[in-house]
């Protein structure tokens, strides 16, 4: 066993992930030995503001919807074992998160966890209301705020794991951060240890997204075959005392980790290669290496540090309106010129209505532009089996719902033997991003007593 | 030696990343003699045509000759983001496949380095 080795698995990329995907990972973690940590990243740029919304209709939600699911599993073993968990789980409400996971605790006939609160990152209070104006600027008085909230990073969740939690649940963290925090609690690491801090942020950005760097999203047959999809592994890193890391998965599950998949992460959701930008550090990918030092084992080295950025980024989410949606399938002789002619009876009805929407599936539907400048440069190919779908959004409810009466309406109005109707209606939310002065932020923890 | 234009998916692969109403989009060479090939022809102006019906206000190309790997980043390309778009990928996830598809003109010599089926 090798305790200068800190193993960090991950479990969840995403919310909505596979909820039977931990078990493995914190097997390999048990077998291994040593410390280590199992985080869950389970917040995407809309996810908090859905969770305010469930937390206005009842205070004691608004976390993640399948904690339960995602931690029953494997809460026990964990806290017997000696694994931390780190997790983004608590989204627009931590505190009722934790309170859950000492409930799964108690179910799961364990003594009862120290488990930290992270908080600090809701800004969308009257504490923050001015800041907030001066970032964002007239959209503040003029749209309906749903959530406002700073990116923190892994001071907090550090602290939290200093002070002995068990279980740390935050709301909004930078999600490299989930891994960072356990990086510097192990490590001991300055806060502005800078090349470190960076090596361990590349690490959790390849375990942030789960499976998307085990064969995960990778697979294209004849090109890029993965052996075991179904079952794929998700990530463990091991990190050094430099923040170097190799990324490796549990015996037995599917998928593959090889320099190609690991590179495919590394620049997932990346810009800059040389300006990777979190609240911890500025990373620097420019001169990374990956390299394959065994089976589904890639080391990841030659990672730089700069100091951080002296701002947070915040996710302010509005009310943004009403998306509509409809879809009608044609079929057989001229199919795609009748789908298109119902295209263009649904432009001229709702003419002024707004921008609308329409695409072909099975022969232009993906990568076209919402002008409809791709459809109109694509010929008809004389596809037999085609599904017209249209969009709209308005502010107005009713303006909305027209599209979907007017779909309808090709029942008996539109190109003959139209079929298949379904309509979809629901309320949006729009983001702006803006960047606070990280002094106006500040991200604590607090023990569950 | 005669060379031979094949879809850049057989020279490379590449993911689709968002935030907003940015992509960036890698490209990967499957091997390190690739890279040069690839690096010389996908330039940023060939994948700004590439895009052109999504009117990108701007694309740049990092290069990574380190991990035989580009990242272009394409602004304005989402339709306003996940928030707006009314695509039913607003995400831009299958992005990274139009920008594959792209011809690449590869000596014969490199030929065996291909992945993939032939046609």
């Amino acid at each position: 066993m090798d305790e200068h080795t800190l193993r960090i698995g991950c479990a969840a990329g995403f919310s909505g992930d596979r909820t039977d995907a931990a078990a493995p990972v914190v097997d390999a973690l048990l077998a291994a030995g040593g410390p280590a940590a199992l985080i869950f990243e389970t917040l995407a740029e809309r996810t908090l503001a859905l969770a305010q919304i469930a937390r206005r209709a009842d205070p004691d939600r608004g976390y993640e919807p399948l904690l339960d699911e995602l931690l029953r599993p494997i809460l026990g073993r964990c806290l017997q074992g000696g694994v931390r968990i780190v997790s983004n789980m608590g989204a627009a409400n931590p505190r009722a998160a934790a309170l859950r996971v000492r409930e799964l605790a108690r179910e799961a006939g364990v003594a009862a966890p120290r488990i930290a609160v992270v908080t600090g990152d809701d800004v969308s209070g009257a504490a923050h209301r001015a800041a907030l104006r001066e970032c964002l600027g007239e959209a503040l008085d003029t749209r309906v705020l749903v959530s406002a909230n700073a990116y923190l990073g892994a001071e907090a969740i550090a602290a939290a794991l200093r002070a002995g939690a068990q279980v740390v649940i935050t709301g909004r963290v930078a999600d490299p951060s989930l891994a960072v925090g356990p990086a510097l609690a192990h490590f001991g690491w300055a806060h502005d240890d800078w090349d470190r801090i960076a090596r361990a942020t590349m690490a959790g950005h390849l375990l942030e997204c789960g499976a998307q760097v085990s064969g995960g999203y990778f697979a294209d047959p004849g090109v890029k075959d993965v052996a075991g999809l179904a079952h794929v592994g998700y990530p463990i890193a091991e990190i050094d005392a430099d923040g170097d890391c190799v990324i490796t998965k549990p015996a037995g599950t599917g998928g593959e980790i090889t320099e190609h998949t690991v590179k495919e992460q590394l620049l997932y959701e990346v810009h800059d290669p040389a300006a990777y930008l979190t609240p911890d550090v500025v990373a620097d990918i420019g001169l990374a290496q990956v390299e394959q030092v065994g089976p589904d084992r890639v080391r990841l080295g030659g990672v730089r540090g700069h100091a951080r950025t002296a701002t947070l980024k915040v996710n302010a989410c509005f009310e943004s309106g009403w998306l509509a949606e409809g879809e009608i399938s044609y079929a057989g002789p001229r199919a795609e010129a009748r789908a298109r002619l119902a295209a263009e009876v649904l432009r001229e009805r709702l003419a002024g209505l707004g921008p609308l929407r329409a695409d072909l599936i099975g022969v232009a539907s993906i990568f076209g532009d919402d002008a409809g400048r791709w459809l109109a440069a694509t010929p008809d190919s004389g596809a037999r089996d085609v599904r017209l779908r249209v969009a709209l959004r308005h502010a107005e409810r009713a303006a909305a719902e027209r599209l979907n009466r007017e779909l309808t309406a090709l029942y008996t109005c539109g190109p003959a033997g139209g079929g298949g109707v379904r309509t979809a209606l629901r309320p949006t939310l729009s983001t702006l991003s803006c960047l606070l002065p990280r002094e106006l932020v500040r991200g604590t923890f607090e023990m569950l007593q | 030696m005669t060379a031979l234009t094949v879809p850049l998916w057989r020279a490379a692969h590449g993911r689709t990343g968002d935030k907003g109403d940015r992509s960036n989009i890698s490209v990967i060479a499957w091997h390190a003699a690739l890279y040069p090939v690839i690096a010389e022809q996908i330039t940023a102006d060939v994948v700004a045509r590439c895009f052109a019906h999504r009117q990108p206000s701007r694309v740049t190309r990092h290069e990574l000759p380190n991990l035989q790997a580009m990242n272009f980043v394409l602004d304005g390309v989402l339709d306003g983001g996940v928030n707006d778009a009314l695509n039913l990928d607003s995400h831009g996830k299958a992005l990274s496949f139009l920008l594959l598809d792209l011809p690449l003109v590869v000596p014969a010599g490199l030929a065996p380095l291909l992945r993939g089926p032939d046609r």
